[in-house]
């Protein structure tokens, strides 16, 4: 087997950790039943995608839990506080769509991560049915959640530009990613009545430094909460 | 059978006989209107319990201290939420729906366990929930796999065996703290004398004061008296508590040779009813936490169903995984407003 490259298994595995405990913090105020066990779900499963890609860089509790901020290599867009539902599911189809195509492209090739990938393109698969189906009910369902819905998908646009920057030690087709990823969502909001954003999404004042360390404010302050409790008792085992 | 006389073909005679046969009353069959508010009110309760439940434990989500006890938490949670739609499910089968279940939930006219109304304080009490409130939710649960009415009793027996397995992992969480540090050990111990004497309320009043007991016994749909399951519970946690190296909160506790059981100390009846009156610590945060996450969502609910109804035979908000995966070859919605 091919040695991983810890940079980038960093990376997948924060973007992975960052999105589900994002997730986790929905659980009790999903606006309906089903969706608390929807959540849940993607939460779970990218629980698991992280513990598998962090395992290959390290000890899984040490990078999740005594890094600091600056040391997370995660993007931006999965660091987003979860907002009204709207937001949750923009970020989902956003990051999703991604997933599903990079995680596509590494599953059929065969550097160290094909084995990952080829499991979680299943599990993803279904999250991005999910974010898709609800957004076609939010873009398709009553002027107020059609306009829920575009300001979600309209305020995180500005951090999907960073998804096609190449992550060293990711041998991915990545301009072949992007345009993958732009005919799916160009494809899903206008099935949705919604309208692509057009807003910038590269250079200063847009988002796209967190795979080098560069958050926004809402993840420090996310991060208290995560790693609070494992601080507080050094060298303890749970 | 063609020969039973006319008089055993009376609804209620085919109701009685098949209870005493110790057959299932099945949501076709004829039942008296009493036996399906009881049915009603009980499986609500239940179901309201369930998900008011998630919170003390959704808690501790974010903050979990490892990456595997998140992942635990999270599933239990999710289990929670999925015992949840088992039930209302369960309440369907008797003509009354999840809508009108919740409305009478946020209203205050139904309640849910009171045990959800104390506070999670610390990591422990994760641990302790899970070893003493799902033992206790447990020991009740049990014979109502043997329940009169046919979908309650078969969506208790899944919700037991989850239950089973949440039980062990709060133990087990428990036992690693116990073996831990001074302070982690420490944390355990207060959680314990913390939930022990709420988790025994969770039988319900002695038998001589329950409300409902004896027409619910009678009916099969309860099978054990409130203060048998409360002497079992006891009698199963004592020697748990004994192997995680952690003490009952209760001095008259012992072992009495005579009756075969633990003697234990008297239960403050007068803060059982303070909780269920709405005075218990958490009373109004949780209620006032479900009902923002219900008005909070109803965009979402309305959005859903307004779909549905646009394009015929979608489902709004229900049976995602069955739902078509094809598009709709709509073009353009009608309506992009706002």
């Amino acid at each position: 087997m091919n040695r991983v490259p810890v940079p980038a298994a960093l990376a997948l595995g924060d973007d992975a950790l960052v999105l589900s405990h994002r997730l986790g913090e929905w659980a009790g105020n999903a606006p309906v039943l089903e969706e608390e066990v929807a959540l849940a779900n993607i939460a779970l499963d990218l629980l698991g995608q992280a513990r598998a890609l962090l395992s290959l860089a390290g000890d899984e509790d040490e990078l999740a839990f005594l890094r600091e901020e600056r040391a997370f290599r995660n993007v931006q867009l999965v660091e987003q506080p979860n907002g009204d539902f709207a937001h949750t599911i923009a970020r989902q189809l956003y990051f999703s769509a991604y997933q599903q195509l990079l995680y596509g492209q590494l599953a059929s090739g065969e550097g160290p991560f094909a084995p990952l990938a080829a499991k979680a393109v299943k599990e993803v698969a279904y999250h991005l049915d999910h974010a898709e189906h609800w957004t076609l009910r939010l873009g398709d369902g009553t002027p107020e959640s059609h306009a829920r819905m575009q300001r979600a998908l309209d305020a995180l646009w500005r951090y999907t530009g960073e998804l096609f920057e190449p992550v060293e030690g990711v041998s991915a087709d990545w301009p072949a990613l992007q345009d993958g990823w732009s005919a799916y969502v160009t494809d899903v909001l206008r099935r949705a009545g919604l309208t692509l954003p057009e807003g910038p999404r590269e250079g200063a004042w847009t988002a796209g430094a967190g795979r080098q360390g560069i958050h926004t404010e809402p993840f420090g302050r996310m991060l208290a909460e995560m790693q609070h409790l494992h601080r507080s008792h050094p060298g303890a085992s749970w | 059978m063609t020969t039973t006389v006319p008089d055993a073909q009376a609804p209620e005679a085919v109701f009685d006989a098949a209870l005493a046969a110790d057959e299932r009353i099945e949501p076709r069959d004829w039942m008296p209107d009493a036996y399906r508010a009881t049915l009603v009110r009980q499986i609500a309760q239940h179901a309201h319990s369930e998900i008011i439940g998630m919170q003390p434990e959704a808690n501790w989500i974010t903050r979990a201290p490892s990456l595997r006890r998140k992942a635990i938490l999270m599933a239990k949670v999710q289990d929670e939420a999925g015992h949840g739609l088992y039930l209302y499910s369960a309440a369907e089968t008797l003509g009354t729906g999840r809508e009108e279940l919740l409305d009478k939930l946020h209203s205050g006219r139904q309640r849910y366990s009171s045990i959800f109304n104390y506070p999670t304080l610390t990591w422990a009490d994760v641990g302790a929930i899970g070893w003493l409130v799902d033992g206790a939710a447990i020991t009740n649960q049990v014979p109502l796999c043997r329940c009169s009415y046919g979908p309650y009793a078969r969506a208790m027996i899944r919700i037991c065996k989850e239950e089973s397995f949440h039980q062990r992992q709060g133990y087990e969480l428990l036992l690693a703290l116990s073996r831990g540090t001074e302070a982690q050990h420490a944390m355990a111990q207060d959680a314990v004398n913390r939930w022990w004497w709420p988790s025994l309320m969770m039988f319900g009043p002695p038998d001589d004061a329950s409300a409902h007991s004896a027409q619910s016994m009678a009916w099969k749909i309860k099978r054990h008296s409130n203060d048998e399951l409360r002497q079992r519970f006891v009698d199963i946690c004592v020697p748990q508590a004994e192997s995680l190296g952690l003490t009952l909160p209760d001095p008259d506790l012992r072992w009495n040779e005579q009756r075969g059981h633990h003697d234990f100390g008297a239960i403050d009846w007068d803060e059982f009813h303070e909780v269920l009156r709405g005075n218990g610590p958490c009373n109004e945060q949780r209620i006032e936490r479900r009902r923002r996450a219900h008005e909070e969502g109803a965009w979402v609910r309305e959005a859903a169903a307004a779909y549905a109804a646009k394009h015929d035979g979608h489902h709004g908000t229900h049976d995602k995984h069955a739902e078509h995966t094809e598009h709709d070859n709509h073009g353009k919605p009608e309506e992009a407003a706002a």
